[in-house]
């Protein structure tokens, strides 16, 4: 490593010579501003927030693209900039609309925790206002435009870490937008609803499409039965929206959270992820034995199914029939469920926290409905949607003692925690298969090979003499590599697990937004919450799936086996081929 | 024989009209002169020479070094040395390279590309072939707007031809040189005359600046170090090669060497095209070239170097055009427009003209150029309309200084030139229209009061042209006009044949 002397602030500084000015200043401990600019992305120098002054520079740079260079005498903090920074600032929010009071992201918007560390006190260039313009047709992501920024981060993130690139820059100027193609609503788009953008949005110009008004409602009906479910990713991220530190297991908080809310059952689908379990690793070794396409592809994502459906057609067939957790346990409730406490399923409402927004989009799919028309899952709420829920309703969650899941569907292995981490749902299946296979107990049940934060994990599992390779991808960027390497060889391996958001549903699009210190996905946050996870499943005393008493019973008392008739009636379900506007057909004419 | 006629023709037209006189032509030499669709008259006058001489006398190092001496700088506006852009991106190791030929001419009111292209396309065509055997690239890309068909057709006639006598292609004219050309046309953004929009847009993407560095050099099309020129840096580098470095660097003055095409418009005798030495003076390129202001009218203000240029006053017409002393005087070179503003026009209403088109053509991605052309045309709108207010001078001061110094691209860095220099210049009008409500050119329509004189015989065509029932008046008698009900469309004074109305505007009482 050569390094180079620079002057920051008039203090001289041995530096990297590959950084940026930013980077050199992070590391002396000054963090310049900045708003466009993220690790994980390419460098846009959009928002200029980020210029400092360099000696014999006629102009500003900016401090997230310009390099060090030996000699270079930068200035983080003149008057000048300071000046620049602040005009800059005012210019974004002179065109942004001034209703932080009554803005879903009061209070944890980037850009109003800018404006309050640059400290703008007056407004002096108020003129028009971009054109407001909702786009709400998607169940799970709106794009408010008149609060864009034009940052670009989701269209970056999309672009780079998704490889979906649903979303770009229209118009020119001032009338400068973020839209999907050809200004088609993102219903009809591309987008596969993973979230990412969400997330990773400064502000509030995209956001999941709340369904917290119509849950209180539900909650106040009499008429029904209020079952909540929780997915795994949930509970480990949750604190950090009360200021509690990332990698907390709160389940038990959570439990106790939404029986004070009104719900009369609070299920876990880490039990249907078990159910899950008991479905796939079955149909996986079907598949071994000849019956069906192999690789298998794991279901459970909804981001991904819809991608799938979209971009990999032909890998159809190779993807598992089983249901995602959630809807399986949907399906249970309101049919298992509902028969023992002698209910129809209209008179039951599941409610699915999950860190997801692209399952608001699932649970709306016709497939999955139940035989009369109506949804299995009614209504979806992102993590972030129960947290601000739990404040709404004035609980108090930091010193909630705690409650346990209600039986017979709130039971569940450590197995169907791993569910929330990237490489869970291989592990998972690959200790529950393995036995069920050999009929012997599995000794190191740790499959390491799949855990970790790399983009695309591989492992091979020996069963029975036959080597069983797997691959994992978390991230559809990274799925659409492991596509490319299997579209050159086809037999690399047998069993593929994807997940659509980076670092799996730990990283999912309805996680709580990073703290003001924090980035959103930070890999940090992003492993403090998959270490919450795997202790749990280590602190666990039954940690394979097909242990679980309560499935066992399930099965003795309404499916039979895996892979039953009524299992397929309940836990498997079907895909097609999408044609979403921008895609084409083998004709060559695009969808209407 | 044939070589004496063109010689002949050169002497015949240059030497004798007074518009040509104070000119020298290098850039635009064969223009008007050969017919720009037969490879064979660009051959007789002296084409495709530079080029022989290049590949079998020259290294390509030799190359980069003449054009080195020579003192050429970019003609594309910044005016970076073209010699040592050439030597950086022929220092850098890579596998491919490309040279690309910047034919987005967008600047409104210059098309000296456009006459370059049209008028000599082989001049483009073999500096770019000299350019690729310079730097070790054997791809060029010409990225032309779509708005120029002639020019279009005439370059791919050009680029056709030229591989026909083995001017581009493989092994050229027997050498182990390969080179050939492709065309992409821009699709009419203004901002991808900026280089790296540019690059973009031949990748296909949406034309939007990258900041740099990484600079083309190093990182351009395709992420491989390219070498952008503009058109009418790519034709001075025959004649450099033929004449040779001493004879291009006796043309012009100290750092700025050769000739400068300037596009002459507004208020001057003769418009149009004209070529002429570095070092010359604005008086000499208004007054002889140009042949001053038409109708007797007093000289007001020039704007040089397009729409992000500056305007500079009679004070400053003694600055010599070169790049510093018009970066000097607050103005800049750019690719050499012209425009020449007379007592006429309001400076006001014409910052605001410039940052209109400024405003409209800047790409989105970056917040001072995005949003503060905006506020800024807001505000001046808001002046020309009488509807200013104290601070609004300091406030576009203000903003205009942030977009210049934190924009990411040239657009926005040059943006707020007019704006600031007409501030700096005539700020005694900006102030008259802020607090006085008058506009003493008589332009901003706003501020604009019609009233009838004497010389009114009642003819009523005013009163019958007025679209809403403003003037009164009986037939043969004196009208008058309602100042109330009057909207200022000027619809009257343009009806009257007897010079019955005048259009004021007065400084009006502070309310």
């Amino acid at each position: 490593m050569s390094t180079v002397k620079i002057f920051i602030n008039n203090k001289e500084y041995n530096v990297d010579s590959t950084y940026t000015i930013m980077k050199a200043c992070d590391e002396i401990g000054i963090k310049i501003p900045r708003l466009c600019y993220h690790p994980k992305l390419s460098i846009s120098s959009g928002c200029r927030i980020c210029i400092v002054e360099v000696e014999g520079m006629r102009n500003f740079v900016a401090s997230c693209s310009y390099p060090v260079s030996e000699g270079m005498k930068v200035h983080t903090n003149t008057d000048a900039i300071r000046q620049a920074r602040k005009d800059i600032l005012e210019l974004i929010l002179d065109n942004h609309p001034k209703d932080c009071n009554t803005c879903v992201r009061d209070e944890v918007c980037e850009l109003q925790q800018l404006a309050s560390s640059i400290g703008l006190r007056e407004r002096k260039f108020e003129g028009v206002l971009r054109t407001p313009f909702v786009d709400a047709s998607s169940p799970s992501i709106v794009n408010n435009h008149d609060k864009c920024i034009l940052c670009g981060r989701c269209v970056r993130v999309c672009a780079q870490i998704q490889n979906v690139s649903a979303i770009d820059y229209a118009n020119r100027g001032f009338n400068t937008v973020v839209v999907p193609a050809y200004n088609n609503p993102i219903a009809e788009s591309v987008c596969t609803l993973c979230g990412q953008c969400v997330n990773i949005c400064p502000t509030a110009a995209l956001t999941e499409q709340n369904y917290t008004k119509d849950v209180f409602s539900l909650l106040n009906d009499k008429t029904k039965v209020k079952v909540a479910q929780i997915a795994p990713s949930v509970r480990v991220a949750i604190g950090e929206a009360f200021g509690i530190k990332p990698g907390n297991n709160m389940a038990r908080e959570i439990v106790h959270a939404l029986k004070l809310l009104g719900f009369d059952y609070v299920f876990d689908a880490q039990f249907s992820a078990d159910l899950t379990i008991m479905e796939e690793a079955s149909e996986l070794l079907e598949r071994l034995n000849g019956h069906g396409k192999l690789p298998m592809i794991t279901s459970c994502s909804s981001g991904w199914m819809k991608a799938l459906e979209q971009f990999y057609p032909e890998l159809i067939e190779n993807v598992s029939t089983c249901k995602s957790p959630m809807s399986m346990l949907s399906s249970v409730v309101k049919s298992y469920f509902a028969d023992k406490i002698g209910k129809k399923p209209t008179e039951i409402a599941n409610v699915a926290i999950m860190c997801c927004v692209a399952k608001k989009y699932e649970a709306k799919r016709p497939e999955l409905a139940m035989e009369d028309g109506n949804p299995a899952t009614d209504y979806v709420l992102t993590t972030r949607e129960l947290a601000w829920m739990i404040k709404s309703a004035g609980i108090d969650f930091k010193n909630l003692k705690g409650m346990d899941f209600d039986a017979p569907l709130g039971f569940s292995t450590g197995a169907a925690t791993i569910f929330g981490v990237s490489g869970g749902v291989m592990e998972a299946a690959v200790r529950t298969a393995y036995e069920l296979a050999t009929k012997s107990k599995m000794e190191n049940i740790d499959v390491i090979a799949v855990r970790g934060n790399e983009g695309i994990k591989e492992g091979a599992i020996n069963i029975n003499g036959t080597e069983i390779r797997v691959a994992v991808a978390n991230g559809l960027g990274n799925a659409s590599k492991l596509f490319e390497e299997l579209k050159k060889d086809p037999n690399k391996y047998h069993f593929i697990e994807v997940m659509a958001c980076p670092g799996g549903c730990i990283g999912g699009g309805g996680q709580p937004y990073a703290g003001i210190q924090d980035l959103p996905f930070d890999p940090k946050l992003v492993n403090e919450r998959a270490k919450a996870l795997y202790s749990s499943d280590e602190k666990n005393t039954i940690r394979r799936s097909h242990e679980n008493p309560s499935i066992i019973q399930l099965y003795k008392e309404f499916f039979g086996k895996p892979l039953s008739e009524k299992s397929h009636k309940y836990l498997h379900t079907h895909y097609k081929q999408k044609f979403p506007k921008g895609i084409l057909r083998k004709s060559g004419k695009e969808a209407k | 024989m044939e070589k004496q006629m063109f010689t002949d023709r050169f002497a015949s037209v240059f030497g004798t009209e007074s518009f040509f006189k104070k000119q020298k032509r290098i850039a635009l030499k064969n223009c008007g002169l050969i017919d720009p669709e037969n490879i064979n008259d660009y051959i007789y006058a002296d084409g495709y020479k530079a080029l022989g001489t290049v590949l079998t006398k020259m290294t390509p190092k030799d190359v980069v070094e003449t054009v080195k001496a020579s003192g050429l700088r970019g003609r594309g506006g910044a005016g970076f040395p073209t010699g040592r852009k050439w030597e950086l991106t022929a220092q850098q190791e890579s596998d491919e390279k490309f040279v690309v030929c910047n034919a987005d001419e967008g600047d409104p009111g210059a098309f000296m590309d456009r006459s370059v292209v049209e008028g000599d396309p082989h001049t483009v065509i073999e500096g770019m072939a000299i350019g690729g055997y310079a730097i070790g690239s054997s791809k060029g890309v010409v990225y032309i707007r779509a708005e120029y068909p002639l020019a279009i057709k005439r370059l791919i006639k050009a680029i056709d031809d030229a591989r026909k006598e083995n001017f581009l292609g493989k092994n050229i004219l027997g050498s182990n040189f390969s080179f050939d050309i492709e065309i992409r046309y821009g699709a009419g953004a203004f901002v991808c005359g900026e280089e790296t929009a540019l690059i973009r847009s031949i990748e296909g993407l949406r034309g939007m600046p990258k900041s740099r560095p990484p600079f083309p050099a190093a990182k351009g099309l395709f992420g491989k170090p390219t070498l952008v020129n503009n058109v009418e840096t790519w034709a001075n580098i025959s004649s450099i090669i033929v004449n040779g470095v001493d004879w291009f660097s006796s043309i012009g003055i100290d750092k700025s060497k050769g000739t400068k095409v300037f596009a002459l418009a507004g208020k001057i005798v003769n418009t149009g095209l004209a070529e002429v030495p570095m070092g010359m003076t604005l008086r000499e390129i208004i007054y002889d070239v140009g042949g001053g202001i038409p109708n007797g009218k007093k000289f007001k203000a020039v704007q040089t170097g397009g729409p992000s240029g500056g305007c500079l006053t009679d004070k400053m017409l003694d600055t010599k055009i070169d790049y510093e002393s018009l970066m000097q005087a607050g103005s800049i070179m750019g690719s050499g427009g012209m425009i020449v503003i007379d007592e006429d026009s309001c400076m006001v209403n014409i910052a605001k003209f410039f940052l209109q088109f400024t405003q409209d053509e800047s790409c989105g991605k970056c917040i001072p150029c995005r949003e503060g052309t905006k506020r800024m045309l807001e505000i001046l709108t808001r002046i020309t309309d009488g509807e200013g207010k104290p601070g609004d001078i300091e406030k576009l001061e203000e903003l205009g200084n942030v977009i210049k110094k934190a924009s990411l691209c040239g657009l926005g860095q040059s943006a707020p030139n007019p704006v600031l220099s007409t501030i700096k210049n005539f700020r005694e009008e900006y102030e008259e229209h802020v607090y006085q409500k008058k506009c003493r050119a008589v332009v901003c329509e706003k501020l604009i009061t019609y009233t009838i004189n004497d010389k009114c015989i009642g003819c009523s065509a005013c009163r019958r042209a007025c679209p809403v029932v403003a003037i009164k008046g009986a037939p043969k008698e004196a009208h008058s006009i309602q100042q109330e009900l009057c909207i200022k469309c000027g619809k009257c004074f343009r009806s009257c044949k007897f010079h019955a109305i005048d259009k004021t505007s007065e400084a009006k009482e502070q309310k």
